[in-house]
């Protein structure tokens, strides 16, 4: 029986012939990932089982993003948690305030993702790095934990569905609407314990950062995990970041697929969700109009430079809406120093909008962005669950980098298609 | 034991608010477990009390912070028709039980008396006079569940330093 990408990937580092779905193994790891969170509990278990050895100080990453730079004493206390085992341990990829972006942003920017390689991380958007045809998974800081001490992690194999991607994206369309699309279709756990394959001549079109958007969101369709193919858009992108050996996988001819989900790129409209779950989705024009309070753009889902670009291209010569915030987050240092080079950040500034150093800050209610009873916000993030961005009767609807642009000026949802 | 219910899709920011992870110590994360779903859960939860949800319990972020806030209120398990993929590795790498019995799910009413016997998977509602059984985990999850968690069961195999 022919496997899936996926699959493939999984029964090399399990060192196996061959694997099939539901079958539980043990993979090697060739990435761990934490953050300021997910890290420090981490710790706390690796210390209390007794470990006193990482598997590879070379292996391991620890991006202090979520709360930082601090947003309190406590988040202080849990970076410098983490900054001292990071110490300890001699960690080498340890990204601290200065160096850090949004680790999904980040990790593949630094070259610490690469096709074919298993990677888990202690946060659910871990499986961004499937844009390279990477394995990719989130997991708890317990299984960190277990990866940091032994460099090899259980895991069901899981079966897959396989996304078709037709035609080209159009003007003001993008990853994001392709993913919010997919997850209005199947469900937020229409995806629950299995793969999403991307696959399809649309495939081709797609820039890596659309393809970053894509597979970032798989976990909110319930996915473990969301890939792409391997094309030469892919080996641009890693080539002069990655320099060790790796190999591109891709599934057999005969590979079983639970179901098939065919998206249109041609026809496919700048789509939104509405709270308070991601699956909540309408296309942009059903509900132009909806007044908002805030507009956030960043994230590991929207932080990258074309993101930026997008929502500038829009916000150019024009002011945000009087009575509306806009925040915007270049997810790394390498994207605010580009941004600066092409002048997206004096656009935003000019436009009104704050510009904040790399941090996920607003997307978890962390800091940077807090929204107080009853407010309403266009996102660029991923999640819009109840009390997601500050107070429980707040409300987010997650839209693309021009829909948010294009919102902020408009001061309510609307359509970048129109002249706003 | 008394029952807490919940529909679908409870997601681990209603199960412990981001705002609260910058303390994760059990007895903070317990203090603020299901804030934003059931403000008054907290307040009256017992040891042994039962969680029973919908399908896709715990979707959402990885925070393992979500299982070690309810497993912290002394919560006996969570019964649900289906579990996201990460909270469920969290609770069995924590050696916190999760019932997966859909029949149940439904069944079991707010209130209800239920006790669940891990040995053979069975669960009574002594309310209603009803019983369900639930399917057994792999063995290999067994085996981590018994060790009482993921890395005692590794440190038992010798396979970290």
């Amino acid at each position: 029986m022919g496997m899936t990408m996926t699959q493939k990937i999984l029964a090399k580092a399990a060192g196996l012939e061959s694997v099939e779905a539901g079958q539980l193994i043990e993979a090697r790891l060739d990435l761990v990932l934490g953050n300021d969170i997910t890290t420090p509990v981490a710790i706390t278990e690796f210390e209390k089982a007794g470990f006193t050895q990482v598997f590879d100080r070379d292996r391991i990453a620890i991006v202090l993003d979520h709360y930082t730079p601090c947003k309190d004493i406590k988040s202080a206390q849990l970076c410098k948690q983490a900054r001292e085992f990071a110490q300890k341990h001699n960690i080498t990829h340890f990204f601290d305030v200065g160096q850090m972006g949004v680790e999904h942003a980040l990790l593949p920017e630094k070259g610490l993702c690469a096709p074919g390689e298993v990677i888990i991380g202690a946060d659910s958007h871990t499986c961004t790095y499937g844009a390279l045809g990477a394995f990719s998974t989130g997991v708890g800081s317990t299984d960190m934990a277990a990866g940091m001490a032994t460099g090899l992690l259980w895991f069901k194999v899981p079966s897959a569905i396989k996304v078709t991607l037709k035609g080209k994206l159009q003007p003001y369309v993008s990853g994001k609407d392709v993913i919010l699309h997919l997850i209005g279709q199947i469900g937020v756990d229409g995806a629950l314990y299995q793969s999403l394959e991307f696959a399809g001549e649309g495939v081709a079109s797609l820039s890596m950062d659309d393809r970053f958007t894509i597979s970032n969101m798989a976990i909110e369709a319930g996915g473990k995990n969301g890939i792409f193919p391997v094309d030469e858009k892919t080996m641009e992108y890693i080539n002069g970041r990655v320099s060790r050996p790796c190999e591109a996988f891709s599934a057999d001819p005969d590979a079983v697929y639970t179901r098939e989900a065919v998206i249109d790129l041609d026809t496919l409209e700048p789509t939104v969700a509405l709270p308070h779950l991601p699956e909540n989705t309408k296309t942009v024009r059903e509900v132009a109009g909806l007044p908002i309070n805030q507009v956030v753009i960043g994230s590991c889902t929207n932080g990258r430079i074309s993101d930026l670009r997008a929502a500038a291209a829009i916000l150019k010569g024009k002011k945000i809406a009087p009575g509306v915030r806009c925040v915007v987050i270049p997810a790394t240092q390498e994207i605010v120093l580009q941004a600066m080079k092409e002048g997206l950040i004096e656009t935003f500034i000019q436009a009104g909008a704050a510009v904040s150093t790399p941090t996920c800050g607003p997307c978890l209610g962390g800091h940077m962005g807090v929204m107080a009873e009853g407010e309403r916000a266009v996102s660029t993030t991923n999640r819009n669950f109840v009390g997601r961005m500050g107070h429980v009767t707040s409300e987010i609807i997650l839209a693309s980098p021009a829909v948010a642009a294009a919102s902020a000026v408009a001061g309510c949802v609307a359509d970048p298609r129109n002249d706003c | 034991m008394k029952v807490y219910k919940y529909g679908a899709n409870v997601d681990t920011d209603v199960i412990i608010p981001a705002r609260h992870l910058n303390d994760p110590s059990p007895a903070a994360l317990a203090s603020h477990c299901m804030e934003d779903l059931d403000a008054a859960f907290a307040s009256t939860v017992e040891a042994g009390d039962i969680i029973v949800a919908g399908p896709n319990f715990g979707c959402g972020s990885s925070r393992e912070h979500a299982p070690l806030a309810i497993k912290s209120c002394g919560v006996k398990c969570v019964i649900a028709p289906s579990f996201a993929r990460i909270f469920y590795r969290n609770a069995i790498n924590i050696g916190f039980p999760i019932v997966e019995c859909p029949q149940a799910a439904e069944e079991i009413q707010a209130g209800d008396q239920v006790d669940v016997d891990f040995a053979t998977g069975t669960i009574t509602d002594s309310t209603q006079g009803k019983t369900w059984q639930a399917a057994p985990f792999p063995a290999f999850i067994e085996g981590i569940i018994q060790s009482g968690g993921l890395l005692n069961s590794l440190k038992a195999r010798g396979v970290a330093k």
